[in-house]
């Protein structure tokens, strides 16, 4: 048991201290200082010539996500159609069939707004095209998107008084060939070499000790697993995900696709550190930041490692923890960890079945998805916690008596009034998904589709009450990991959380570029010694206080109805 | 004031309006009431329900009826604290518009029927904007208005609670007379400047009763915020309904009714208009009419504060603090010839030589005696008055010529006469100027007698009060007509931050844009015609009720009182303003947190028994549980009606650390209160149910 604690404790440090200098190289890149990778230049220019892009052109908030969101449409509708008619064109060599309307809507929408919610097992689902073209392609587009969305706030909060947010497309170039592309070949690589698959074959056949003659999908795994996990994107290659032996070999890999699933998150706080220059306010974020992932963590780890009080009353002793969904060769507390990281960050890879996950474990995973900004996905993360941090600030300015203001701008009406409808937003497809669903299974279940309500869920009672909660939380969050019990592959679960993945993914990013911009077009004030300090320790458990609050009050009475019965009942 | 704080006089008018205020126009301006009150009504139409058809899942009659009368009460609790604040604020204002009601008024008919300038005797209701009216000693002044002619003493306590009498004269800065004072002597002529109703006092009536108040943007903001939890709280509870049907609970309209108002902050939502309300009603009691409640918000937030010197840092005018003999003069005699110069100098300097000289041999002298044992010394005295081309007074006797006045103003009498300036004296005159100080060189018979040094009396308290500005991150600046040099020294020694000397009036201005144009909001007070401009273009001007029209009507406040200090207070109203606002909000939410451990078992407890764990409160039945909460949801706003109404108070601690008590007593009490409230409504429940 001590080793695995350890195995989980250096695989933290490790990402920690890889994070410092990356944080650094991240700051230099995107202030156009000399860096390692200067030798990409002409390579942007080339893009910026083909595309006809001028890097120089300087955005307001409005031209910056007006760029932003007109390329990920056209992202949109060319996924969707590769998708379609992917049974048509080459790189099939396992003959997979096309995928239909509603799961290409999903996968399509999925897959841009990096969450990865697959409504299919790659290996039968996609083809080594669109493996490599859509599903590898907007991994690394839509973690450069979200980045991008967040340096674009930096360069509002960096300047006192500014119109400017920067070059969207220059941003997000530099994005993939200075950060994303470099770092996943050299994950990639280290991947190949510990035998995960890289070959455009197709199916091999090999006999178990069995006698059995089984298939096994392959294909180029090694470059798609690197990007999903340093873009927290999460989509797998195979069905399985990470728990699978060709996607995840052994315990060193798990660590290394638990450290790139975290490190540019954390990487983005210390970059922000120095590219606003306020170190102080980065390391107070990354410390609440750290803490509430802790928080979430240590009750998982507890419960997995202490096993299943139901098998426990069969008198079973469980030496090695709850075992149920995982795999042997990284046991209970690595899962643990996984599961935790995974669902914080909004990657959704997982290695291990979250569906077996004890209730507690269950229960933190939800809330690491419904707070999503415990260092969350590749930029969004900090965006979601900037929300938090404008109504801590509202809140916290008026009990010092000032209007309030950050960094030397006074938040006002609609400010407050963007940041409450992104608040709002979550709540409302969360529950209002998790209702219509719990609607159906309720009043139809027997209506005439093509799986009935009813036999959506593997689980009765609570648990399955959880899978459905799950589905949505997960949605929203852009995470992507699921209760795999849940049955959902087909046109009710597509569609819906087809249409929560665009809304939760686009209104987090619109609403905090706007906030920063509409801010940063303001009057500087500024500080005195009556300001609220947003970068000392105080400001920052405010905000621990607010994202606790929003979020209990948010989904107390949905938690009660799934995981905190399912525990306290098994506690009985 | 806490005794009167609910008196009967003010009781009995808000509970009445408590019910007009249940019109469904006015709640709508409250978003988190208004939905209160759809709740009670559809509770409404449950209870009538429930009493005629039985039907299990609506809940028995009597349980529905209570719930309803809860609902009730909760929305009137709501209402009377408006209603209570704005009856506060309208006494307040009534007390001060009593003394100006219906007095008589000695109009001036500029063409009368028999004389031009003819004076007829009207109710000063019939005075119009522009009219002319005459006052002489023992009258009360009818109208707000400006004196166009003489000069008289006034007694202004009616309204500023002042006894002394205060001097308002034709021309210069204070020439303003208000309605309700009395005339104590002479005569004067005063121009009406306001119509009737529409003085600053009937304005901010107007702004208290609710008539013309309009939400500050920072109100707007809160509104917002707290809309968006109420919406929250919607969801929560229509999702609801589904959770419990896939979970075959049934959950009944009382039960999701009751759930829905404890959610949603009803005690902020409940309490925010009276907060604003109280603000304004705190500056009136201060003696401070505001033209709006932004203003006083706004106050919160002044980063620079821009003062006069005269009367607010120093006390009055310099004073002499210390006779300096040349070589070979006696101090005696020196003293007396100071004296002598000033017997006929009636200005707060010339006096305060001589008082200084009275006291200086050890036992007091009266004054008056002293001037004249001093004078019978000698014969035909001729007092010379101080003017501009000599820059000196002083007295001639028959055989004596004793004059004082500035260094150079002496130094030319006296060398032209051919005599010499002493080396001590010219290096005591430049020791004082360094100290701050103004010296007055004294000459007999134009040989230099020596120097008086007069100095700048800095207010007992005032290094104090600068000192908790600084805390608050308030900058203070002096302003002042004293050359760099003394400005210097007054300011180091008040503990000013900064200061303007040998301030012109566009000096003013130009430093409150030139702070403005870094981001700051600037008050100042001020009270002449050429102070107007700069007080418009102050975040904050406060003009005083004595000053000019022009400057009244540029200001965003007027002080009755007259008292420059004033500002400190009216930063310290508004700072309360938004702490009060805050604190109740993050107290009205924390409560959330134990509502939910109350009702959410016991909405599921009956289908899902495992959930006794989350009954932490041990409450007896779900019911009850249901109805402490709702009850505690519903006193717990009369409870804080107090506190809106004083406000939370403030403390210069410093942001941070005020952050820090502010979210323990309100952030975790927040959390805690409820908790043990709720159990004890419960036990009390738990009697009768």
């Amino acid at each position: 048991m001590n080793t695995e604690l350890t195995g989980v404790i250096v695989t933290f440090i490790i990402t920690v201290l890889l994070a410092i200098p990356l944080g650094r190289y991240i700051a230099k890149v995107f202030a156009g200082e000399r860096t390692l990778t200067d030798f990409m230049n002409p390579v942007e220019k080339f893009i910026y010539r083909v595309c006809g892009i001028d890097p120089q052109k300087e955005m307001n908030w409005k031209e910056f996500l007006k760029a932003l969101l007109t390329i990920n449409m056209l992202w949109f509708v060319y996924a969707f159609f590769m998708l379609l008619f992917q049974d048509k064109l080459p790189l099939n060599p396992d003959g997979n069939p096309a995928q239909t309307p509603d799961l290409a809507f999903n996968t399509a929408i999925s897959f841009l707004v990096n969450c990865d919610l697959q409504h299919y097992s790659g290996e039968s689902g996609l083809t080594y095209l669109t493996q490599l073209f859509v599903v590898t392609f907007l991994q690394f587009v839509s973690a450069a998107t979200g980045i991008a969305a967040l340096v674009g706030v930096f360069n509002a909060l960096k300047a006192k008084t500014t119109n400017n947010l920067g070059n969207f497309w220059q941003i997000f170039i530099k994005t993939i060939t200075r950060i994303l592309l470099p770092i996943s070949i050299i994950i990639a690589i280290i991947f190949i070499f510990n035998g995960m698959p890289s070959s455009f074959a197709g199916k091999d056949t090999i006999v178990t000790m069995q006698g059995d003659t089984v298939g096994v999908s392959r294909g180029p795994v090694a470059g798609m697993v690197a990007i999903k996990h340093l873009g927290t994107n999460g989509g797998g290659w195979f069905g399985a995900n990470s728990a699978h032996p060709l996607e995840n070999p052994n315990y060193f890999t798990s660590m290394i696709e638990l450290i790139a699933q975290t490190v540019i998150p954390i990487a983005m706080l210390f970059a922000m550190g120095l590219y606003i220059k306020r170190k102080k306010f980065a390391y107070v974020i990354f410390g609440i930041m750290t803490i509430g992932m802790l928080c979430l963590l240590i009750p998982t780890m507890v419960s997995e490692i202490s096993g299943s009080p139901a098998i426990a009353k069969l008198g079973v002793s469980q030496p090695t923890g709850a075992m149920e969904g995982k795999e042997v060769r990284f046991g209970p507390a690595a899962s643990g960890y996984w599961s935790i990281i995974t669902t914080v960050i909004s990657t959704g890879s997982v290695n291990s079945m979250h569906d077996s996950s004890m209730p507690v474990s269950g229960l933190m995973q939800l809330l690491g998805m419904m707070i999503n900004a415990f260092y969350g996905g590749c930029g969004v993360g900090i965006l979601n916690y900037y929300i938090y941090i404008i109504i801590a600030v509202f809140i916290s300015g008026l009990m010092v008596g000032r209007t309030p203001e950050l960094m030397g701008h006074k938040v006002e009406a609609r400010e407050v009034k963007i940041a409450a409808i992104v608040t709002l937003l979550s709540a409302f497809l969360i529950k209002g998904g998790a209702a219509l669903a719990a609607y159906f299974v309720a009043h139809h279940g027997d209506m005439a589709w093509a799986v009935k309500p009813s036999a959506w869920l593997n689980n009765p009672s609570y648990h399955g009450f959880s899978e459905m909660l799950y589905e949505f939380t997960s949605a929203n969050a852009n995470n992507g990991s699921g209760f795999e019990g849940l049955g959902d592959n087909n046109i009710f679960w597509n569609v819906s959380t087809g249409f929560v993945l665009i809304l939760a993914r686009f209104l987090p990013i619109i609403g905090p570029v706007a906030i920063a911009g509409l801010l940063a077009k303001k009057k500087y004030v500024p500080e005195s010694a009556g300001t609220l300090k947003t970068d000392s320790l105080t400001f920052g458990m405010m905000t621990m206080a607010v994202i606790i609050i929003i979020n209990a009050l948010s989904y107390f009475p949905a938690l009660t109805l799934g995981p905190i019965a399912e525990a306290l009942r098994g506690a009985h | 004031m806490k005794a009167s704080m609910f008196a009967p006089e003010l009781v009995r008018p808000a509970l009445k309006q408590s019910f007009i205020k249940l019109n469904p126009r006015s709640m709508f301006r409250n978003p988190v009431m208004f939905t209160v009150e759809i709740g009670t009504l559809v509770m409404l139409v449950v209870t009538l329900y429930s009493y005629t058809v039985k039907d299990a899942t609506i809940g028995n009659f009597g349980y529905n009826l209570t719930i309803f009368i809860v609902l009730f009460l909760t929305l009137l609790f709501a209402n009377f604290a408006e209603a209570i604040a704005e009856a506060r604020g309208k006494a307040q204002a009534d007390s001060l518009r009593k003394t100006r009601e219906e007095t008589p008024a000695k109009k001036v008919n500029l063409v009368g029927e028999i004389f031009t300038n003819e004076i007829e005797i009207v109710s000063s209701s019939r005075l119009q904007k522009g009219d002319f009216f005459v006052c002489d000693a023992g009258d009360i002044i009818p109208m707000d208005g400006e004196i166009v002619e003489g000069l008289a003493t006034i007694d202004e306590s009616a309204i500023t609670g002042e006894s002394a009498p205060v001097i308002r004269e034709a021309g210069g800065d204070k020439s303003s007379v208000t309605g309700g004072t009395k005339v104590l002597s002479d005569h004067i002529k005063v121009r009406v400047t306001t119509e009737p109703g529409e003085s600053f006092l009937d304005k901010m009536i107007a702004l208290v009763e609710g008539a013309s108040r309009q939400k500050t943007p920072n109100e707007i903001a809160l509104t917002i915020l707290l809309a968006s939890f109420t919406l929250i709280f919607i969801i929560v509870c229509v999702t609801l309904k589904p959770f419990a049907d896939y979970a075959n609970t049934t959950i009944s309209i009382a039960a999701f009714i009751s759930l829905f108002v404890c959610l949603i902050p009803t005690t902020i939502g409940g309490l925010l208009s009276a907060i604003g309300i109280a603000g304004m009603d705190r500056a009136l009691r201060a003696n401070v009419i505001t033209k709006s409640g932004k203003a006083v918000e706004t106050a919160g937030d002044i980063d620079t504060l821009l003062l006069d010197k005269t009367g607010t840092i120093t006390i009055g005018n310099r004073k002499a603090t210390h006779f300096w003999p040349a070589k070979e003069i006696d101090s005696k005699s020196f003293i007396e010839t100071c004296v002598l110069a000033s017997v006929a100098d009636e200005t707060p300097e010339g006096k305060s030589i001589v008082e200084l000289a009275a006291n200086s041999n050890g036992s007091p002298k009266n004054i008056d005696e002293y001037k004249q044992v001093l004078l019978s010394k000698h014969t035909s005295p001729k007092f010379i008055e101080f003017t501009a081309e000599t820059r000196s007074s002083g007295v001639d006797f028959e055989n004596e010529k004793i004059r004082k006045g500035a260094f150079d103003a002496i130094r030319n009498q006296v060398t032209k006469a051919g005599h010499n300036i002493p080396q001590e004296t010219e290096e005591r005159v430049k020791a004082i100027a360094s100290n701050g100080g103004t010296p007055l060189v004294v000459s007999k018979n134009n040989e230099v007698q020596g120097v008086i040094e007069l100095q700048d009396i800095i207010k007992p308290g005032i290094s104090e009060r600068f000192e908790r500005l600084r805390k608050m991150g308030v900058k203070t600046v002096m302003v002042t007509g004293d050359n760099p040099l003394t400005a210097k020294y007054i300011a180091e020694k008040a503990g000013v931050d900064d200061f303007i000397a040998e301030a012109k009036p566009e000096d003013k201005m130009n430093y409150i844009k030139q702070e403005q144009h870094t981001g700051k909001l600037v008050a100042m007070m001020g009270d002449g015609t050429n102070d107007a401009p700069a007080l418009a273009q102050a975040d904050v001007g406060v003009a005083m009720n004595s000053g000019t029209q022009a400057a009244k009507e540029a200001g965003n406040m007027v002080d009755l009182d007259n008292d420059p200090t004033k500002l400190i207070e009216i930063v310290e109203i508004g700072k309360q303003l938004l702490i009060t606002r805050g604190t109740i909000t993050t107290f009205s939410i924390a409560n959330d947190v134990a509502k939910y451990f109350a009702i959410v078992p016991a909405l599921f407890i009956t289908s899902i028994p495992a959930l006794q764990a989350t009954n932490i409160m041990h409450l007896k039945s779900p019911e009850s549980a249901i109805l402490s909460a709702v009850i505690f949801n519903a006193i717990i706003i009369p409870m804080l009606i107090p506190l809106s109404l004083r406000g939370v108070s403030y403390k210069p601690i410093g942001a941070s650390a005020l952050l820090r008590r502010n979210l323990l007593i309100y952030g975790l009490g927040g959390i805690v209160a409820p908790f043990i409230g709720i159990k004890l409504i419960d036990m009390v429940l738990g009697v009768f149910m």
